[in-house]
């Protein structure tokens, strides 16, 4: 009848490649092309971008409350990095950069925060969930989702984000213990921000990571360094292999940092210190990553000067097309449609009673109309050349009965 | 044809729409080895395997969280609350979630899945298992919500429950569950959701219910014939949410005097939307104040005075007298 330790096979380890100065541990430096780094460099600074865009743009008046990204850029874009397009995401409100890293167009983005529901359609291909706003809440969808993928016998696997405050809800729990009693194939990407609204890390839990809260369920948890994309691109690299191959799921705690405001509606001054954030600007991912290209001859100062000259080029064209599109939208009005397959007579009702109370509109001419259209057709093939697709093409495609993963099968 | 209770009539909806789509699966707390509390899944797992009838974990929210990502994956989870007491930890995920996907992803993506759940008072249980809150999933837009009444419209609605590309919330009657067997076909059959139904045809009186409540309603019309001459009509909602007031506004209009009846509490609860209705199409043919015969405001008494809480044949007979007399 001993009193003893219990052997949990499980350790907590902590994941650091690229410190802020620029230098690396060699040893620890993952196997990735030239051509991902670039590109990983470019989203992230896109995403910082858009984000200071954004802001400016709520500032404005043009646009509602939003969540800002900066500085958990290398956090996102380091583990979306490692999915497959047939893979899927299951993204909280704070993943900007990562969504479109997977195929949200950005203009979408700037639509549904400027309140219009269009912005939230997800065209058929694209295996991102829309972005979860209860705290917590979607962690249970990669699950069930990491379950369908089981069930199916597919090779692909599901990745989740939430942050710091989400470990403190019942549902981050639930999902962690389901995923791990039914071995999904589920990558739970925890952003340890440290601040949930006012409330540090500190108060959500008294334990020394969050990333231990893995050993509970049986689950390999890591915590990386959330502002080395490296880091987060090594640990979501393994989880993702893990899962595929069928090893389950597992947990990554990023430790980062929101460097900006929880939303727009936010003043951080209330319960943070200046030199706080200070100390943190210092730790940007951005910046040490750049570091890190240059060393390695991949970036120049030169071309991070062209790179930042082309993401203004495309942010201001993405809010020229944004602005249209909701001029356009401004006098449509869809709220009745997506409630059921097919409205109930009672709801029926309801649209045609809300429908002969709204003001007659002038039938427009038919001239205007085609010329109009004829705009529209430039446009397209404007943005057909850059990033920005087709809103139309992608509503069309989303009316379609969605066929879960036939598209992204192997 | 087979006499079926209603565990049974329901056993059988799920043994057959899991032999015709791969894709049903069936999970909650104890529903596999031990087939339910209920005894309602009973046999499951012995044809179609751990992986098709899960047991899970004790977290209501989790089964109906992780349900709704296996129905956005493309399967169509038919998951169990234990009791519907302890299923307003699903509420969250269905109110945010399972609601609302359609309307958030613009179309992609659509929640196939089913929420059963017992309800219900009369079988003298512990405290938090008879409840009868219809009314807050039937609040809920995106959701649908059906009380089957009998062993043979139970286990049709459930089919196209499962069917159905929308989260339904199928509330099942536990004080009916072994109450009294149909003749239920082995053939399949399914009775649309959103649809009511006359049980009995009447020119003096129409009586609306659902659910558990349809026994004692269906027992009042009948002592009202046999001691009063008076015929009802008495009309089965079935389905609570989406609505169908099709055949109750017509019988008011025939018959001019209404009583519903439900167990659940009085105040906001579906009778009171079915009042609204009546007064909305009906209004002008109407004789008499329509009268409610429901649970109380209260919570619900343990179970040695849940018959006092309850609606009676009784109570039922004297509301309709007394609107018959007005």
């Amino acid at each position: 009848m001993p009193r003893e330790k219990i052997d949990l096979e499980q350790d907590i380890e902590y994941l650091s490649i690229l410190n802020e100065k620029g230098e690396i541990d060699e040893d620890l430096e993952p196997d990735m092309k030239d051509d991902l780094l670039l590109d990983l460099h470019r989203a992230m600074l896109f995403g910082r971008r858009f984000d200071e865009r954004m802001l400016n743009l709520q500032r404005g008046g043009k646009m509602g409350t939003f969540a800002p990204i900066k500085g958990q850029e290398a956090a996102q874009l380091g583990a979306v990095a490692c999915l497959e397009d047939k893979d899927w995401l299951v993204p909280s409100f704070r993943e900007t950069a990562a969504e479109i890293w997977r195929g949200k167009r950005p203009k979408n983005i700037l639509l549904a925060y400027a309140g219009f529901s269009e912005g939230g359609v997800i065209p058929k291909g694209i295996n991102n969930l829309p972005a979860a706003i209860p705290v917590g809440t979607q962690t249970l969808h990669a699950a069930g989702i990491g379950y369908g993928i089981k069930f199916k016998g597919k090779k692909q696997v599901v990745m989740t984000f939430f942050g710091d405050g989400a470990t403190s809800e019942g549902d981050f729990h639930e999902a962690l213990n389901f995923a791990g009693v039914f071995n999904t194939p589920t990558i739970f990407v925890c952003q340890n921000n440290h601040w949930a609204i006012s409330i540090n890390r500190s108060r959500q839990s008294k334990s020394k990571t969050l990333a231990q809260k893995a050993i509970a369920y049986g689950i390999p948890g890591i915590q990386v360094d959330g502002n080395d994309v490296l880091a987060v691109y090594a640990a979501a690299k393994e989880a993702v292999e893990r899962a595929r191959n069928g090893e389950g799921p597992t947990f990554i705690e990023c430790v980062t940092y929101r460097m900006s405001v929880h939303t727009t509606a936010d003043d951080p001054k209330r319960y943070r210190s200046d030199e706080e954030v200070e100390k943190w600007e210092k730790r940007d991912p951005i910046s040490r990553f750049q570091k890190y290209l240059k060393r390695k001859d991949l970036l120049s100062d030169e071309e991070i000067k062209e790179i930042e000259s082309e993401i203004k080029d495309e942010i201001k064209k993405i809010v020229k097309g944004w602005e249209k599109k909701k001029k356009e939208l401004e006098g449509r009005v869809e709220m009745f449609e997506g409630t059921f397959a097919e409205l109930p007579a009672y709801l029926v009702e309801q649209k045609e009673e809300f429908e002969s109370e709204l003001p007659e509109k002038p039938e427009k001419p038919e001239d205007a109309k085609k010329q109009e259209a004829a705009e529209e057709d430039e446009e397209e093939a404007a943005e057909e050349a850059g990033e920005e697709g087709d809103d139309e093409d992608e509503k069309a495609e989303a009316e379609e009965e969605p066929e879960a993963d036939e598209e992204s099968e192997e | 044809m087979a006499k079926l209770t209603m565990v049974q009539a329901i056993n059988l909806a799920l043994h057959q729409e899991m032999e015709k789509d791969e894709d049903v699966v069936v999970l909650g707390e104890d529903v596999g080895i031990d087939g339910g509390v209920f005894r309602v899944t009973d046999g499951l797992i012995d044809k179609f395997g751990e992986e098709r009838v899960m047991d899970t974990p004790l977290a209501e929210s989790g089964i109906t969280g992780f349900s709704i990502g296996m129905a956005i994956y493309g399967l169509k989870p038919v998951c169990e609350m234990q009791f519907s007491g302890f299923g307003y930890m699903a509420m969250h995920q269905l109110e945010a979630h399972a609601a609302r996907m359609r309307a958030r992803s613009g179309g992609r993506f659509h929640v196939p899945m089913v929420i059963r759940m017992p309800y219900g008072g009369g079988v003298k249980a512990l405290e938090h298992h008879s409840e009868s809150r219809e009314a807050y999933w039937a609040h809920t837009p995106g959701l649908k919500m059906v009380i089957p009444s009998t062993p043979r419209n139970a286990r049709a609605l459930l089919v196209s429950a499962i069917r159905d590309p929308d989260p339904v919330v199928f509330y099942e009657p536990k004080s009916s569950y072994r109450a009294f067997r149909e003749e239920v076909p082995e053939g399949e059959e399914t009775i649309p959701i959103g649809q009511s139904e006359i049980v009995r045809e009447g020119e003096d009186l129409t009586l609306i219910s659902y659910g558990a409540m349809m026994r004692p309603t269906l027992e009042a019309a009948e002592i009202l014939e046999e001691e009063d001459g008076v015929q009802c009509e008495v009309i089965d909602l079935m389905t609570i949410s989406p609505i169908d007031d099709s055949k109750f506004t017509e019988s008011a209009k025939k018959t001019g005097r209404v009583v519903l009846v439900h167990e659940a509490p009085r105040s906001f609860g579906p009778g009171a939307e079915i009042i609204a209705r009546l007064v909305e199409k009906s209004f002008l043919y109407l004789e008499a104040p329509i009268r409610r015969v429901t649970g109380y405001d209260v919570v619900i008494p343990l179970f040695q005075r849940e018959f006092d809480y309850l609606p009676s044949a009784e109570r039922i007979m004297r509301a309709a007298r007394e609107t018959l007399d007005f």
